[in-house]
Order: C-alpha cells, then sequence, then structure tokens
C-alpha cells in the first residue's frame, strides 16, 4: 500500500513499458544518424538528469537548498581525472574509480553540511553556495607547490572506460551496427540512470526519506518525534553528494579532459532549476526536467541561426544571446504558470495551488 | 492505608531565565506513573516553559530531572522522545505535505533501524520493518479514530482531527509520558469531550500524561492531581478538589480583593 510514489507500475502498463525501452535502446543509433554530436549532447542530458537526481534528494527530500552542488560534481570528475590519466601516471579501471569517487564526494558532503546544519533558507543557500566556489578555486589553485590538479590547464587524456576487450574510445562493429564510443557511454549511462532512478525512488519511500521529508515539513516537530535531525540532514547532504561524485566520475571519462572551468556556479543553478522546473521532490518531473533544459539550449543552439538566415536573410541577434533569451523566457514563464514545476510531486502540487478564500 | 508511591518522572528544582525574565523559578514536581497530571496557571505562568524544558527543546539554567528511574539527558528533543517522552505542540506541528500515516509512520522513526543502504537494497529485513511500521501506524490511527483520513494530507484534516493525529505520531514513538500542550485550545465543545474520553481511554491503557491546559473544568474532570503555577513558581500541588480550594491558587486566577 505505497500509495504516494506512483512508479509506472509493472502490472497492465507493460506496453508503454516495452515501447518507452526499445526507444531509449534504438535512440542513440537515431541520433548517429542526425550527428554523432547529439549523441554526445544526449549523454550529458542524462549526466545531468543524474546530477540532478542527487540535488533532488537534498532540496526536493530534505528541503535543504543547496547551491553549491557542482563540487561535489567536481570532486568526482577530479577524483576520477587523477586516478586516470598520465597527470600521475596512475589508470585504474573505472569501476574502481566510480565507487571512490562517490565515497570521496560523500564525504566532501558530509564535510559541507556540518557547518550549516543550523541554517535554514537564504542563509543555507549562501554557505553552499561559498563551499561551490571554494572548491572550484581549489581545483585553480592546487598546482603549487605540489601540482596536483594541474590548475586552470585542467588535466587532460583521461582514460576512457574499458570493460574486458572493449575500449569505450573506439568504435566496434557489431552485428552490422556501430557503436561508437559516445553510443557505449549512452548505455552506460542509461544503466546508471536505471540504478539511481530505483535507489532514489526506494529512498523516499523508506525511513529515512520520511525523515527527511519530515525535516523539510516541520524541523521542531521532526525533533520532538525522535529524528535526530544533524544526522539525518548529513545524510541527505552525503547521499546528494556521493550521487553528484558518480556522475563527476563518468563525466570526466566522457569528456576526457577536466579543468576548474566546468565547475562553475552556473552549472550549479542550472542543476537546480533542472530539480525546481521539473517539480521537487517528484522523480520523474526531476527527470523531465532535466531532459529538459539540458536540450533545450542545445536545439536553440541549432535553430537560431537557420532561421534567422531563413526569415530575415541575415544574422540580426548573436545566436547565443537569443538563446540564452528564449531559455530565461522558458524558465520564467514556466515559473509564472506552472509554479510548482512542470510535473510536480502530488503534495507539492497541492502546496502550491491556490486556495480560495471563503 | 500506605502506598508505595511509583514516581515515573521526579522533575527537582528547575530553573530557566529569559534575558532578565525569571520564566520559572526552581520548580520542583513528581509525575507518577498511570496517572493524568495536570499543570496550569494563568497565561505566562511558565507552563509551555516548563514543557519546552522538559522536552528538550530549552536548555534549563538549574534543576535536576530524573525519569523512570534515570536522569534525564535533555541536550535534544530527539534523545527525550527516545527517552520516552512524547508531546504535542500548542499550536499543532504536523508534517502538513505529509498524508496522515505517514505522519504516524514518522513517529515510529526512533524505535526503527533501517538505514540507507536497507533502503536502496530493500532488504528482507528492511521490508520486514517498512511493513511492521505501517501496521503499527495503522493501528494508532485506528486508535485515536482518524483511520478513515489515512490517505490524506495532515493539513487538508480538521482541527480535532489533527490534534488526533499529532497524538497518534506521539504516541508512534511508544512514550511512557505523553505530555499535551493546551490540546483543547480552539476545540468546540462535542470535540472537547471525545478528546476527553481519548485522554481517559490512554489512562487506561497504562499511559502516564503531562497535560497543559487553559481549560479548568476539563483538567479539573480529568486530572489525578494538579500543578498551579504563577510567575514561573510553583503555588500548589495536589489532587483537584484541594487545588481548587486553594486560596493561593484562586488568587492566581482572580486577584485578591484586598491588597
Amino acid at each position: 500500500m505505497r500509495t504516494h510514489l506512483k512508479f509506472p507500475s509493472v502490472k497492465g502498463n507493460v506496453l508503454p513499458m516495452v515501447l518507452l525501452a526499445i526507444a531509449l535502446i534504438a535512440l542513440p543509433f537515431a541520433l548517429a544518424l542526425i550527428g554523432t554530436a547529439w549523441v554526445r549532447i544526449t549523454n550529458f542530458a542524462v549526466l545531468f538528469v543524474l546530477l540532478s537526481l542527487g540535488l533532488n534528494i537534498v532540496v526536493g527530500f530534505a528541503g535543504l537548498l543547496d547551491l553549491g552542488y557542482v563540487a561535489f560534481f567536481a570532486v568526482g570528475a577530479y577524483v576520477y581525472a587523477l586516478l586516470a590519466s598520465p597527470h600521475f601516471g596512475i589508470h585504474l579501471p573505472f569501476w574502481i574509480i566510480l565507487p571512490i569517487g562517490a565515497f570521496i564526494a560523500c564525504i566532501a558532503g558530509a564535510v559541507l553540511g556540518a557547518p550549516t546544519l543550523k541554517l535554514r533558507g537564504d542563509y543555507l543557500a549562501i554557505v553552499t553556495l561559498g563551499f561551490g566556489e571554494i572548491v572550484r578555486i581549489f581545483m585553480n589553485n592546487m598546482s603549487n607547490p605540489i601540482n596536483i590538479t594541474n590548475g586552470p590547464k585542467g588535466i587532460a587524456q583521461i582514460d576512457n572506460f574499458q570493460v574486458g576487450p572493449i575500449d569505450f574510445g573506439k568504435s566496434d562493429l557489431l552485428g552490422g551496427l556501430i557503436f561508437s564510443g559516445p553510443i557505449k557511454y549512452y548505455y552506460f549511462l542509461m544503466l546508471a540512470l536505471m540504478v539511481v532512478v530505483v535507489i532514489n525512488g526506494r529512498l523516499k519511500d523508506s525511513r529515512i526519506g520520511r525523515a527527511w521529508v519530515a525535516i523539510r515539513e516541520d524541523e521542531v516537530a521532526a525533533k520532538a518525534s525522535g529524528i535526530n535531525t544533524r544526522n539525518i540532514k548529513l545524510l541527505a547532504f552525503a547521499m546528494g553528494a556521493s550521487f553528484g561524485g558518480l556522475s563527476g566520475g563518468m563525466f570526466a571519462a566522457i569528456q576526457g579532459f577536466v579543468s576548474p572551468e566546468s565547475f562553475v556556479l552556473n552549472e550549479s543553478i542550472m542543476i537546480l532549476a533542472m530539480v525546481v522546473l521539473g517539480g521537487m521532490g517528484n522523480i520523474w518531473g526531476v527527470i523531465a526536467g532535466a531532459v529538459l533544459l539540458s536540450f533545450l539550449p542545445e536545439i536553440l543552439r541549432y535553430t537560431v541561426e537557420p532561421v534567422q538566415m531563413a526569415i530575415f536573410g541575415k544574422m540580426w541577434i548573436d545566436p547565443e544571446v537569443l538563446r540564452m533569451l528564449i531559455f530565461g523566457l522558458a524558465l520564467v514563464l514556466t515559473m509564472r504558470y506552472r509554479p510548482a514545476g512542470l510535473w510536480p510531486e502530488s503534495r507539492h502540487r497541492r502546496e502550491m495551488a491556490v486556495v480560495p478564500v471563503k | 492505608m500506605t502506598q508505595e508511591v511509583d514516581v515515573l518522572l521526579d522533575a527537582r528544582g528547575i530553573g530557566k531565565r529569559f534575558g532578565g525574565v525569571h520564566a520559572l523559578k526552581d520548580v520542583s514536581l513528581t509525575i507518577r506513573r498511570g496517572e493524568i497530571y495536570g499543570l496550569i496557571g494563568p497565561n505566562g505562568a511558565g507552563k509551555t516553559t516548563f514543557f519546552n524544558v522538559l522536552t528538550g527543546l530549552y536548555q534549563r539554567d538549574s534543576g535536576e530531572i530524573s525519569f523512570d528511574g534515570k536522569p534525564l539527558t535533555l541536550e535534544s528533543p530527539h534523545t527525550v522522545a527516545a527517552a520516552g517522552i512524547a508531546r504535542t505542540f500548542q499550536n499543532i506541528r504536523l508534517f502538513g505535505n505529509m498524508t496522515a500515516m505517514e505522519n504516524v509512520m514518522v513517529g515510529r522513526h526512533v524505535k526503527t533501524h533501517a538505514g540507507v543502504f536497507g533502503a536502496m537494497l530493500r532488504t528482507k529485513a528492511e521490508r520486514a520493518e517498512e511493513a511492521e511500521i505501517r501496521r503499527r501506524a495503522e493501528e494508532l490511527l485506528h486508535y485515536v479514530g482518524v483511520a478513515t483520513h489515512a490517505n490524506s494530507l495532515a493539513r487538508e484534516m480538521s482541527y480535532g482531527d489533527q490534534r488526533r493525529l499529532e497524538i497518534a505520531r506521539a504516541l508512534a514513538t511508544e512514550p511512557k509520558l505523553l505530555a499535551l500542550d493546551e490540546p483543547a485550545a480552539g476545540m468546540n465543545a462535542t470535540e472537547t469531550a471525545s478528546l476527553r474520553v481519548l485522554i481517559e481511554g490512554l489512562r487506561a491503557d497504562g499511559l502516564t500524561v503531562l497535560l497543559i491546559e487553559h481549560d479548568v473544568k476539563l483538567v479539573m474532570g480529568l486530572c489525578d492531581r494538579v500543578a498551579v503555577l504563577d510567575y514561573g513558581q510553583k503555588i500548589a500541588e495536589d489532587i483537584p478538589s484541594v487545588v481548587r480550594s486553594n486560596p493561593k491558587v484562586i488568587e492566581a486566577y482572580i486577584g485578591t480583593a484586598t491588597h
């Protein structure tokens, strides 16, 4: 009788699920026909979905506004980069590094969480924002006196995933289909996504998940009900951060290069926007938000220029400017007309609904 | 007839200041196992302050509390809840956007153990515990009489039902002492009457209840013993009929004619 979590149930919903699965399996090949760039764009979209689901634990479940989430992404990415590149000459396999990265990010999450436990709302946002910047600046400056992160130049030539004889950096021909590197990463990301979605759903509907929501709803009452709010909040930070670290590791491998520039405040805000736009707390909403916000800028990037050329015969507005303008407008409109997100958690939807005055 | 008194809670010399205000001065009281103990007093007498000290929300400045034969550490509300004191709030504090069922399930937190890994792997132990939490929560919803609203959001329930739900959530922690902060506040006569039946039922089931209440009629009719606070000090503690005729109590409530 787990009523509030509406996972598409297996019973009676088999056909749409099978169709969705087939579509997702076929997707990278269809995209490859348009251009490999689109497979890469899709991969980054899935990475952002993973990040949003991690942040959703902190912001959506526990209600802790975290503006420095990208720091954990950075930690995961740098752990991967340092342990699988010529920078230190260490080349560990990915299945060892990814858990290490997630674990170190998890510790970082708890370290960030500890000083913020007494803070709420705006104050918490400011402190976490500061933490995000500190991590980035650390990465930028840890090239002296001992060169650990290679500073602003970043770390290049990061190893690709390797599963037995399959190298994710090369193309393979299998059954007449070309499995390019990005396509292989796509399948790996999809696998990771499935695991993360299941874990998220299970956490939400557990003793710990209820404690998170209880803290979000009323911290004093949560304490009085016997919840050790300090530990449970730290747990939210740590869990969210470990998902960030995991995504970071995959990002480093896919990109083959990491530098502090990838982990600016903008990224944190973008991930937060995905969570809020999609619908805080609702796993499917968060996924929808992340997919939408990842693709929208890319689609605009590829359409703004041709459309202008077709209409005006010349470039009127710089594509980059117009892209951000449309993007911002879409966000504002969504928040105006769907304040609880595109696909809100049922309880948020009711919370945000306008209550008629009696 | 001498009977050995079974003391559940023994507070001695509790003091609490807020800046220059002496909210509690050397308050000592003992609550016996199985009784309904009333704490009354005019507005600002320090009832809620005492309550908040007792439940770990405020840190006391002086005094000791022993509970169930052990000294009670009051460092944090959750340790107090774990020790066996559950409370409700004067202004109802439910988890508004959770269902009634979930609210009570949260109350089971302190008596259960499943962690993150149990939840992620959904182990056998975790599933068994979840089923037990749910079963217990259902039972409690029935007990307080709001089972029909199990899947309603807490904040969409009626005022009286919210009070009951808050009691169910407190009961979920399996307390030895249930502390109710003005449970009848804002209730109409019918709701108060049925609340009274509920509290009497709790005592019949062996629970000890500490009741803060403005409704003197309810307190006098319901409580086995009553303490009266005035200006942060205890001015009386006895059975209701004695307290009622105590001149100090009458003075505190009505004031004196002559000075």
